[in-house]
């Protein structure tokens, strides 16, 4: 961590390298999916907006260092938040539904933020479960206004712009998605980098030497994980328009826990990571569960076992040392 | 009086069996430092290999149960030496990683090998039926439960505070270095806690089987039961996991006598607001 920020530091001309080929790998992969798979556009799309999710648990978890195992709390709420604009209040234009999401998706944002700081280590972990759990029972009660457990439907959102329909096929909310992401993307690129970015990161390391500077590592936590509910609003809300219906599951333990499974898959501390992770593990879910639907949880078990011992940093951060130190070679 | 009555046994025996589970979790997390999430997988390894036995092979409860305990301590060995012993000291993240992987595999080839369906475990005669206590009846089986917690409780408490295996026990759980600097045999004291906890994880889950069904998503389900019940008590304290099983057992079983349609809500928040005021669990001490 240490030496690729001091890199970062001295070559500001690499990072924006960096940010490019990211940027063009993120098209180059959704044309590809596009191409590749038109008949499954739906989980293309799925994808986008759990990476999403990922995206925003990478920044309390991966630079800020806070363990959570319930952050489907801040994507469930977005989804609900999106979906009762819509079903409720006739706000079916899909920005203003994405707005929606990202408004909800802060304010869970601040209530887990304020609860979960309170703790460290394991009583952190059982923090988070037991919101996710207790966000779950309650939109299963409040069911007047999210449906309960038969989900919350009547969704219907407005043509893009005026001009182009959520169709059957999915194409609009999947090309929706891809801009949604590669703008997360973008803004959080910059965010990471900036002084509050490299604040945090400090909090990770050592917070006790940022009290001492002068810092608050606790409201610079909090106000990163509102952003962070933000972003998974975001993700919330495109899945709310693109399936046009929001059930439970958005908002449960499964959804979270497979969250950070798919982060630590592809590597912490790392926007790259995050993405690679929520691809493989969707890919990978999807391709054994329908090839052997007996075996997949297996399998999906025997994959985290081996990706801990084969590749402890994660996929990408793996892949990362791996060039970093054939480059270090040659020169 | 009639209903707080039974509230208050069931509490108490589910409480009972919440603890025998749960401390082998909380000593071995006290002293290896290990976020074990596939510490009810062993459970329910034990209630499997009991419901096998004495449904399939006709064997007795107490061979049952005898048979869960070895069988599952022996499935365990393998997977701690060869995974377990790979994660301890490594940051959080992994071991949840680890943990969660070990348990989608187990969950996994339970569903294979012995179905979706759920297991029974036949109850002797004895255990069946109900013990008058005058005043009131109440099932010989909640009772045994209860016992055998109790039982649980004094053994460890015993073997911990009043034997040389405990005192070098608690010298490695408050400073693992320390106490191998002098000549304390910690990988064998961590071999041992660990196979006394899955044992007793697999005898808890047997015993409990009446209280929490066996069957192959028992490991997911439950697990965060588990981890409350250690996070709440304060990992490695054997008091303090007897108060948070009572007291979260209580809760539990109240909640869902008198308020069933709001299922676990006041669990979760319960819990919530005793690890926002303890932070370390009930019984956690300042590091």
């Amino acid at each position: 961590m240490n030496r690729e920020t001091v890199t970062k530091t001295m070559r500001p001309n690499r990072s924006i390298t960096r940010d490019l080929i990211g940027i063009a790998a993120i098209i180059v992969a959704s044309a590809l999916g596009y191409l590749l798979f038109p008949d499954n556009l739906a989980l293309l799309t799925r994808i986008i907006a759990i990476a999403l999710l990922v995206l925003s648990l990478d920044l309390v978890t991966g630079y800020c260092g806070v363990a959570t195992l319930g952050h489907a709390a801040l994507f469930g709420s977005g989804a609900y938040a999106a979906g009762i604009a819509a079903a409720h209040y006739g706000i079916t234009d899909p920005l203003l539904m994405t707005l929606a999401g990202i408004l909800g998706g802060a304010i869970a944002g601040l209530i887990c933020g304020v609860i979960i700081l309170r703790a460290h280590g394991l009583p952190q972990l059982v923090l988070s479960i037991s919101l996710i759990y207790l966000f779950h029972e309650f939109a299963n009660k409040a069911s007047s206004w999210t449906g309960g457990s038969d989900g919350l439907s009547g969704i219907s959102p407005d043509p893009l712009f005026g001009s182009f329909e959520f169709d059957l096929w999915g194409q609009t909310a999947y090309v929706f998605g891809v801009f949604l992401l590669l703008a997360v993307f973008v803004l959080l690129r910059f965010l990471v980098r900036s002084p509050f970015g490299m604040l945090c990161r400090g909090i990770k390391e050592d917070p006790m030497r940022i009290m001492a500077m002068g810092a608050s590592p606790k409201i610079t936590l909090i106000k990163m994980y509102v952003i962070s509910g933000a972003v998974a609003g975001i993700g919330g809300a495109l899945n709310a328009i693109s399936t046009q219906v929001v059930g439970l599951d958005s908002l449960s333990f499964t959804q979270s826990a497979e969250a950070l499974v798919m982060l630590v898959l592809g590597g912490t501390g790392s926007l790259f990571g995050a993405l690679m992770g929520t691809v493989v593990f969707m890919l990978f879910e999807d391709y054994v569960s329908a090839a052997n639907p007996f075996h997949w949880l297996t399998m999906v078990g025997a994959l985290l076992i081996g990706v801990v011992l084969c590749a402890p940093k994660g996929l990408y951060g793996t892949a990362a040392d791996i060039i970093t130190r054939r480059l270090e070679k040659r020169t | 009086m009639q209903t707080v009555f039974s509230i208050a046994i069931d509490a108490f025996a589910y409480g009972m069996v919440l603890f025998i589970i749960s401390i082998g979790l909380s000593v071995t997390m006290g002293l290896m430092r290990v976020v074990n999430l596939a510490h009810g997988a062993f459970a329910m390894i034990g209630g499997y290999i009991a419901s096998y036995a004495a449904q399939d092979l006709g064997l007795g409860y107490a061979a049952a149960v005898l048979l869960a305990v070895f069988g599952t301590v022996i499935i365990s060995i393998p997977i701690e030496r060869l995974l377990y012993r790979r994660i301890y000291g490594e940051p959080e993240l992994t071991q949840v990683l680890m943990t969660i992987g070990i348990t989608f595999c187990i969950i996994g080839i339970a569903n294979y090998v012995f179905g979706p369906t759920l297991k029974t475990i036949p109850l002797p005669p004895a255990l069946q039926g109900s013990a008058d206590l005058g005043f009131r009846s109440i099932a010989v089986h909640r009772l045994f439960a209860i016992v055998c917690g109790l039982a649980v409780a004094g053994g460890l408490w015993y073997a911990i505070e009043r034997t040389a295996f405990g005192v070098k026990l608690r010298a490695s759980v408050d400073n693992a270095s320390m106490a191998a600097a002098l000549g304390v045999r910690t990988e064998i004291i961590y071999a041992v806690s660990f196979a006394v906890a899955v044992g007793l994880a697999a005898f808890g889950g047997v015993l409990g089987a009446e209280l929490l069904p066996v069957e192959p998503y028992y490991a997911l389900r439950y697990m965060v039961t588990f981890l409350v019940v250690v996070s709440v008590g304060g990992a490695g304290s054997i008091p303090g996991a007897l108060l948070a099983c009572l007291l979260l057992g209580g809760i539990d079983t109240t909640g869902r006598y008198l308020m069933p349609e709001f299922g676990e809500f006041f669990f979760y928040l319960a819990v919530i607001a005793i690890i926002c005021i303890f932070p370390r669990g009930l019984a956690g001490r300042a590091r």
